[in-house]
């Protein structure tokens, strides 16, 4: 028993200094801003109890709820697209078309660049005075309208667009990596059995894929979560506050409302949402599967 | 070579020379926090830079891009105990924590010294005060309910003058319409909405109701007939925007006005600097008139703030304070900025024509409208924008929806 502690102490002592950046570092900061957000601080973090007030707050303001609202319609339309533009792109490749080198770099180039300049870049080509809209009615077809980005009903739309541009591309090299991975025997064999090519993909290939779908929905995941910059760069939240997003509520509330406290309610409630949806589905993702093969 | 060489070491000595004398600690060095980094106000910002040094002080200038980074930083400063001497902030409530957790020192020996409150008008001197003490200098007043027209396509447009109501204004919008110009270079940011919204209230709703709605947060004022009223002007001015509108910058609509392309811009006293870059002369080519209806000047500006660095204001810092409300250093400094002098007891003559016509509306007390960051937190400022931003924005919303959250964020507001 002595020796097998002495044995496990070495390892513990040489992981000390991580395990308590890590607590202090991200689970202390975590604990604080939970602290903060249930006191009245303004400009200045101060440690006087408010109770719920932040919340309902929160909770009355129309932005915010509009915010949630954005972001769940951003998140499905976003990972959705994603997934299937990234997979379809995947399989075009996957059939050994010529210059595969060069459409793989041009597909996955665009998220080497970030939100900021994709938003940027979006906001000028879908600005209805400079962009698209504006040079395809210069052409001559001047009933073409692409306004999306300036108009409330739409403008969530144009940044998933600008999203989608941006990441897809990243799917498609994961997925196509999955693609190299299969056997290919099993295609010999299907191909015996005459069974048609998309068959082949929606039923043995996609299940196969699983891990790297996982793999994508999570990336995906976390850059919905935190949008900030994209929608900053593209929208600015606007037109009014049409394309309002959680992340940008709590900068704005951090800084220029010198609200902390609000600000510190918001990121609780974002950290709380993440940690019930990732949670359970990793649990049973890794976890389970973990326990299950060791037993 | 040998003389290269020489003129580098020189160089390398003489930096050495500046660094340890930077080090030991000057009375009168004064390292000051601002964010005018932009051509004209980095030549405003000198002039006081200028005047201090003439003073016999050091400047150490210390500039970050951007109001909201600069505070953050000076905020993050003066916590975390290494304050600079001085520091920005605009005009209003943005450093209410600050002096409530005694972080700044109050100048009132030094205000009372050079007798500022007479020299300042009212509005501003309570802004940069808490419990009757200067906490704050404030160097400047910008105009926010100015409308600056491109001279030439009103005359184009067959609009004599500038409009005085809300009517004629419509009629010249419609003129400039006709002339296949946009009406109104629209900046659509919600800060940029909001702050024409707080025009057209207090043009068509006159001071009285302005004051109802921010000062007293009466929501009876709010769900007034007046206030819809007001709502209603300021949701017409949809008709006259270009579909571009939404996220432009204020510079942005400010070129479609010099360009031409636009008749007229509602913005703060600030566009002005970007008309005399474009070669237009305030007044002259690039027109100017108060947005039209009840006179009244909404005042915002700029103050500097004064770490605490002991009991009372150090030797530098009470320099400083007094070096940038000098009379001649307020008109040197103003004219380059775009704004008016915030003493009202300084000559203007020299200054351009709508910076007169400024100065002579704040000399009369009736006229000094404070904007609505003296008169709320920034807090509330926010969520005023994010209603009033939202109204606007939307083509089907109705004053009665809008003035009720109105009056919601107004009775949550402090």
């Amino acid at each position: 028993m002595a020796t097998r502690i002495r044995r496990s102490a070495a390892p513990v002592v040489a992981l000390t200094p991580s395990i308590l950046i890590v607590l202090l570092a991200y689970v202390g900061t975590m604990l604080w801003t939970i602290w903060i957000s249930f006191t009245s601080s303004r400009l200045l973090p101060v440690n006087s109890f408010a109770g719920s007030a932040q919340y309902e707050r929160l909770f009355g303001d129309p932005r915010w709820l509009l915010a949630v609202q954005n972001l769940a319609l951003f998140g499905v339309l976003f990972i959705g697209i994603c997934l299937v533009l990234g997979f379809l792109l995947a399989v075009a490749i996957d059939q050994r078309v010529r210059a595969e080198d060069s459409l793989r770099t041009i597909f996955l180039y665009p998220h080497a660049l970030s939100f900021i300049v994709t938003g940027l870049v979006w906001q000028w080509m879908m600005n209805p005075t400079l962009g698209i809209q504006e040079s395809i009615q210069a052409l001559g077809w001047t009933s073409f309208r692409f306004d999306w980005v300036v108009r409330r009903d739409m403008a969530i739309y144009a940044v998933v667009i600008a999203g989608v541009w941006q990441s897809a591309g990243l799917v498609m090299a994961l997925m196509l990596a999955g693609l190299r991975g299969v056997d290919e025997e099993l295609w010999k064999a299907a191909r015996v059995d005459g069974i048609p090519t998309w068959r082949v993909y929606v039923s043995i290939v996609l299940p196969l894929l699983k891990p790297m779908i996982v793999t994508s929905v999570v990336l995906l995941s976390i850059a919905v979560v935190k949008v900030y910059d994209l929608v900053v760069a593209l929208t600015n939240g606007g037109p009014g506050t049409a394309t309002a997003v959680p992340a940008k509520f709590v900068m704005d509330y951090l800084f220029e409302r010198q609200n902390i406290g609000l600000a510190a309610s918001a990121s609780t409630v974002m950290l709380v949402t993440v940690l019930c949806v990732l949670a359970p589905w990793l649990y049973s993702e890794y976890f389970r599967k973990a326990k299950g093969s060791a037993a | 070579m040998l003389k290269l060489m020489r003129s580098a070491l020189a160089g390398a000595a003489m930096t050495c020379a500046f660094v340890s004398g930077a080090g030991a600690q000057e009375p009168l060095r004064a390292e000051v926090m601002h964010w005018w980094t932009s051509g004209g106000e980095a030549a405003a910002v000198k002039v006081f830079a200028d005047a201090y040094t003439k003073a016999g002080g050091t400047w150490v200038d210390s500039a970050v891009a951007g109001g909201q980074n600069l505070r953050a930083a000076a905020i993050n400063r003066i916590v975390g105990g290494n304050p600079p001497t001085s520091s920005q902030f605009n005009t209003g409530r943005q450093f209410d924590d600050l002096v409530g957790q005694g972080l700044l020192i109050d100048l009132d020996a030094v205000a009372s010294e050079n007798k500022w409150s007479d020299a300042i008008p009212g509005p501003i001197v309570e802004a940069a005060s808490r419990d009757g003490k200067f906490y704050a200098v404030p160097v400047n007043i910008h105009g926010q309910n100015w409308m600056f027209f491109n001279a030439e396509a009103f005359k184009n447009a067959g609009i004599a003058e500038a409009p005085k109501t809300f009517d004629e204004f419509f009629a010249a919008m419609d003129k400039l319409k006709a002339a296949g110009l946009t009406p109104i270079a629209w900046g659509g940011q919600p800060w940029q909405e909001a702050l024409v919204f707080d025009a057209v209230l207090l043009g068509q709703g006159g001071k009285e109701l302005f004051f109802k709605v921010y000062r007293d947060k009466d929501a009876e004022a709010i769900q007034s007939d007046d206030f819809k009223r007001v709502a209603e002007t300021f949701h017409r001015m949809r008709d006259y925007v270009d579909a571009g509108a939404p996220g432009r910058n204020w510079n942005d609509a400010t070129a479609m006005v010099i360009t031409g392309k636009a008749g007229v811009q509602i913005m703060g006293d600030w566009a002005k600097g970007d008309f005399i870059a474009a070669g237009m002369t305030p007044g002259e080519q690039a027109g100017c008139a108060l947005v039209p209806g009840n006179n009244g000047y909404v005042m915002g500006g700029d103050v500097f703030v004064f770490p605490k660095l002991g009991d009372a204001p150090t030797q530098g810092q009470a320099l400083l304070a007094k070096t940038m409300l000098d009379p001649e250093v307020q008109i040197a400094f103003n004219k380059v900025k775009g704004s008016i002098p915030v003493r009202t007891d300084v000559d203007t003559s020299s200054m351009d024509a709508c910076a007169q016509e400024g100065a002579a509306l704040v000399k009369d007390e009736a006229n000094q409208v404070p904007s609505v960051n003296f008169l709320v937190s920034a807090d509330t400022v926010g969520a005023l924008q994010d209603t009033i931003t939202s109204y606007f924005n939307d083509a089907s919303a109705t004053p009665e929806d809008f003035a009720a959250n109105f009056a919601d964020v107004m009775s949550a507001a402090d």
